[in-house]
């Protein structure tokens, strides 16, 4: 089974990564994947944006199992 | 035969929906890139009672998206604007209209008068507001927002177990994080597509229609044509969100998103006085021309050179075309003179009403 997961970034986090989508080695926990992104986009780290693992919204630390999708969720604002 | 045959025929949606649609109301906060295809679909599809509220004026560069309005409606304010488009189309439809900004001041009058409340506001100070205020008179709430090339809607406070803006995103961010359509530009179909979903949830929460975006949302990218749907699910309330209107009308929304202090023409007016600095930060050429006494001109371009000026007043004023630039000036000014009481003016030149 594949070890990747894939991530897909939208609005202003997409711009900041470069890419709407990204594929990445599972570092096993959406905490540790926060730092993994924070220190490969240090630009992130001063943005607002939400987490969805397999399109369910995160509210806490949890384990991304093997071949996960995150989503990568900031506010928009605009109307 | 009415001008509602074809969805009193429609299978699910009858003379139930229809009958419900007519006894409810809404109000469109924002008569803008969301808020103008929206009110299309409500006036048309029957909804009995509309409200607009929108303080802000029909400009050029808003006519690629803001498809109520025209050439000949520039100057004009969007919520009246808006109306008489709609009053020479239909007969039956209550409209009442707000000529001004949503503020905590007027949110809990003019929310508790509508069923169902759709924000198509343009800032996140004013979509918390208007989620806070939602959520303590228990409105449903349908929510849509753009960024560049990509849309998001849902639905919140629909009876039981239902999110709000602030399950989705509990952290308000600062306006310098996320820059709007004046700085970004935009399609005007995007606007369009999700005006159009919005309105959409609107009559599906009204009529009992369908299954509405309750605890999702849905996203839209214009580039690909794609959507994404995330289910979102309902968390403990909030610490940052007031528990009652005594709260949320203490509450300086502005300042928490954006670290600034705004204030309308009106207020501004009332507190002009000799030791305050009113400044115009447009670069030279911007019209129209502002001719005051006492007015000081530090173009934004200039403002890390010439803001020693400022130096003896205690508060300062600033306003540019549209209240973005003077607004980032505030935050730049914020940093070198923590201690004076500094103001960007709301809507800057394009709010000034000629008096």
């Amino acid at each position: 089974m594949s070890q990747t997961i894939t991530i897909k970034a939208f609005g202003m986090v997409a711009e900041k990564i470069g890419s709407a989508e990204l594929t990445l080695e599972n570092p096993g926990t959406l905490l540790a994947l926060k730092n993994q992104l924070a220190t490969r986009f240090p630009e992130l780290k001063e943005m607002k944006f939400g987490f969805a693992l397999n399109k369910k919204m995160l509210t806490s630390d949890s384990v991304i199992p093997v071949g996960a999708e995150i989503a990568l969720l900031p506010p928009f604002s605009g109307g | 035969m009415s001008r509602f045959e074809r969805q009193e025929i429609l299978p699910g949606f009858g003379m139930q929906g229809q009958k419900k649609l007519r006894a409810s109301s809404v109000l469109v906060v924002g008569a803008g890139g969301l808020g103008c295809p929206a009110l299309l679909y409500l006036a048309a599809a029957g909804v009995g009672k509309i409200g607009i509220v929108d303080g802000d004026q029909v400009s050029l560069s808003n006519l690629n998206r803001q498809v109520l309005f025209g050439e000949k409606d520039l100057g004009k304010n969007k919520a009246y604007t808006a109306m008489a488009h709609f009053k020479e189309k239909y007969h039956d439809i209550e409209w009442e209209v707000y000529p001004e900004f949503l503020t905590v001041e007027n949110a809990e009058e003019i929310i508790s008068e509508y069923d169902l409340i759709l924000d198509g506001s343009d800032n996140f100070p004013t979509r918390y507001l208007v989620n806070d205020a939602c959520v303590l008179l228990q409105k449903p709430l349908v929510f849509g927002a753009i960024y560049q090339h990509e849309g998001q809607v849902s639905v919140f406070n629909v009876g039981e177990d239902s999110c709000n803006y602030r399950d989705l995103f509990p952290g308000m961010p600062a306006a310098s994080e996320i820059p709007n359509c004046a700085e970004t530009g935009v399609l005007g179909v995007l606007p369009g597509v999700i005006g159009n979903l919005m309105a959409l949830e609107a009559i599906k929460v009204l009529a009992d229609f369908g299954s509405s975006l309750k605890n999702k949302v849905l996203l839209f990218n214009s580039l690909t044509s794609a959507f994404y749907e995330v289910e979102i699910s309902p968390q403990p309330i909030s610490s940052q969100a007031p528990q009652s209107f005594e709260e949320l009308k203490k509450m300086d929304y502005e300042l928490a998103c954006e670290g600034v202090r705004q204030l309308s023409w009106e207020e501004a007016m009332g507190k002009m006085n000799p030791g305050i600095a009113f400044v115009d930060v447009r670069e030279e050429g911007e019209v129209p021309e502002l001719n005051c006494t006492g007015l000081l001109k530090i173009p934004f371009s200039n403002l890390e050179r010439e803001k020693t000026q400022l130096t003896h007043s205690e508060e300062i004023l600033l306003f540019c075309q549209s209240g973005i630039r003077s607004q980032k000036a505030a935050q730049l000014l914020i940093q070198d003179f923590p201690d004076k009481r500094i103001y960007s003016i709301r809507g800057g030149m394009n709010a000034f009403k000629k008096t």
